[in-house]
């Protein structure tokens, strides 16, 4: 029981923080599905919804700048696709990850220019920044609305993927991306369609995640990326409700680390993890086994 | 190679070397061209290195920040002098290691150390393909980033805070031969039946092992020279930079580099070299009246501020990634032979022409 009520508190962390990563990973492993591609500016698209819930809280009011932060990042999910991935399309795969990287380089560059290279104070959001007592723990509301808010999320998506004519498409182009377009399915839809719903997650995931800190710099959006792929890949790529375990799993060991004393080490838990299943079980956790074949 | 293209070669050289004397003599110190000459000649080698690995041998890592991290810290614990660990271990009475090499022998146990650490990750990560190799190295990197901010290990790594006053270089020749002679050796390298069986493994894995070569040797022979002079590199850069910390090895350095050695095209030794210098000279110099106001009559040119400068050059590197995806030179390398043909071709075309 004391060692209970001693780690409430990193515990509850976890479970938010774990939630937060969810959001993310679900962006990176629907991409991973389709495409191949390892999204690497995903993590700077979150980062970039950051900045623009700052800049917009300043003139607007919160109902408006909110519906405009997922609006704004939704239409750069987009843009990014069709200008840097989409060209690319019948190029080798290393090609596209080099070119996912050009473009986390150029937003993290836009958003240093942007900024000024000034840490931009998150704007505090009534109720969900509200102190809460549960326990012996002091914490925000965020960190019982993110784990709510998350499963209802993800429960709409897995509706939408397992009942809808587009979400059809998008299970068959992950399975097969040839015939899937030989079948007739506008497999570019489908696409757009995948980047929209990721860049949709990763704003709301970072309205909660920057709840929590209070500014964003350039370079915020990097390690909670790298770290929601992590997830992503510890939960089988491809696999939604796989990324959304596998990020609370990472999420909690993370912050019961810190909760040790270690936190230096709780980002290089995560690698560490991530070696260890890549090299135990490559395919993670309720990834579909692919065999190679010569 | 024939014997006229030595000579040239040799020639080159010699003026290159000649080159770097007269400028140095002329040029203030602190100039930015010899900054970015001896900037330049480091991130040759670093970029060099990972094209071996990326380019030659297509295994794509991005671990090399970690293995400059090793090797700017190997060269700095080993080389400060005796005298002043007092003063740069403030927290840690000193540190424990109480003795300074030379500083080519910090430079050779800082390559040494790097390959040996490339050799332990390389056992468990070097069985991945593609992709998630990518993400394991990068890992690593990380963790080993980690490692040497970790406070228990402060009283050789100094923990989080900075490591300075090791030997370091004035003269810009003394980067320039160092790296000249490490791509050398990495080209002879390349040249050898080692760097053949790299190629094949980089075309086509399974016809390369039907052929008789041992993938998991060449692999972990290619991971670890690599890795070797990118801890040189690391080395070197940390003589550049005066003072080093944990904290600026970041990913983001890996992913310069590599964006280096794409647009210099991959396989391409002689294309990282001009890509590097550049990469460094365009960033640091070329594009620095971007960051400052300017006004053209009564006309203030609008985005010219502080920042500018990364975002058009961010943009210029995303236009060579997505149209010119051969980088620079392609797989081809820069040679006399190469000149001399082209402008044989060139004439040839004209005539046809008229």
């Amino acid at each position: 029981m004391d060692f209970i009520s001693k780690n409430l508190p990193y515990l509850l962390a976890g479970i938010s923080v774990g939630g937060q990563y969810a959001l993310i990973a679900i962006g990176y492993t629907m991409v991973y599905g389709i495409l191949r591609l390892i999204n690497f500016a995903h993590g700077d698209i979150f980062m970039v919804a950051a900045l623009v819930t700052v800049y917009a809280t300043t003139t607007l009011p919160l109902y408006v700048s909110i519906p405009l932060t997922l609006v704004v990042t939704v239409i750069l999910g987009l843009a990014v696709e069709r200008v840097a991935y989409k060209p690319l399309r019948s190029a080798p795969r290393m090609s596209v990850m080099i070119s996912a990287i050009g473009v986390s380089y150029l937003l993290q560059n836009l958003a240093l220019y942007v900024t000024g290279g000034l840490a931009q104070t998150y704007p505090a959001i009534p109720f969900i920044s509200d102190t809460i007592q549960i326990g012996s723990a002091t914490t925000k509301m965020v960190t019982i609305v993110t784990p709510i808010l998350t499963i209802v999320l993800v429960f709409a998506l897995m509706q939408l993927i397992n009942h809808t004519k587009i979400g059809m498409g998008m299970r068959a182009a992950a399975n097969d991306f040839e015939t899937s377009r030989l079948m007739g399915i506008k497999v570019d839809n489908v696409i757009s369609m995948t980047f929209l719903i990721g860049s949709f997650l990763a704003a709301v995931g970072s309205v909660l995640y920057f709840t929590n800190y209070a500014s964003v710099v350039p370079t915020s959006g990097a390690m909670p990326g790298l770290k929601a792929f992590v997830a992503a890949v510890f939960g089988g790529i491809g696999s939604i409700p796989g990324a959304v375990i596998g990020a609370f799993i990472i999420g909690i060991c993370e912050n019961i680390i810190k909760g040790l004393g270690w936190t230096t080490f709780s980002d290089a838990f995560t690698f560490a993890l991530l070696i260890v299943i890549l090299i135990v079980k490559p395919t993670g956790l309720f990834g579909e086994g692919a065999t190679d074949k010569v | 190679m024939k014997r006229r293209n030595v000579i040239i070669c040799a020639l080159l050289y010699l003026a290159a070397i000649l080159a770097i004397i007269v400028l140095e003599k002329f040029l203030p110190p602190t100039h930015i061209a010899l900054a970015v000459l001896k900037k330049g000649c480091i991130y040759s080698l670093v970029a060099v290195s990972m094209n071996l690995l990326n380019g030659f041998t297509g295994l794509f890592s991005l671990g090399q920040a970690g293995f400059m991290l090793i090797g700017a810290y190997t060269y700095a614990v080993l080389t400060i002098p005796v005298a002043e660990r007092d003063s740069v271990y403030m927290y840690f009475d000193g540190g424990i290691i109480q003795f300074s090499v030379p500083v080519f022998v910090g430079l050779l146990a800082a390559g040494l150390l790097a390959a040996l650490l490339a050799w332990l990750i390389g056992l468990p990560v070097l069985r991945l393909k593609s992709d998630y190799l990518a993400i394991a190295t990068l890992g690593f990197a990380e963790i080993i980033r980690a490692f040497f901010q970790w406070d228990e290990l402060g009283v050789i790594t100094n923990g989080s805070n900075m490591l300075r006053k090791y030997p370091t270089f004035t003269t810009t020749l003394f980067p320039f031969l160092v790296c000249s002679a490490c791509i050398a050796v990495i080209v002879l390298l390349i040249h050898s039946s080692y760097g053949r069986a790299f190629r094949a493994i980089r075309d086509d894995e399974i016809a390369a092992e039907a052929m008789g070569i041992n993938l998991a040797k060449h692999k972990r022979l290619s991971f670890c020279i690599s890795s070797f002079f990118a801890g040189v590199g690391g080395g070197l850069l940390a003589m550049y930079q005066t003072s080093i910390q944990a904290m600026t090895f970041k990913s983001a350095m890996t992913y310069e580099i590599l964006l280096i050695v794409v647009i210099g095209g991959l396989g391409s030794v002689t294309g990282s070299c001009i890509a590097s210098f550049l990469f460094i000279a365009s960033s640091e110099w070329w594009l620095r009246f971007l960051d400052t106001e300017m006004t053209i009559g009564n006309f203030k040119v609008p985005l010219l501020r502080a920042g500018f400068r990364k975002v058009v050059f961010s943009v210029i590197i995303m236009v060579i990634v997505l149209f010119a995806r051969k980088g620079i030179m392609g797989d081809h390398e820069f040679s006399i032979d190469g000149i001399c043909s082209f402008f044989k071709n060139l004439g040839k075309k004209k005539e046809v022409k008229s």
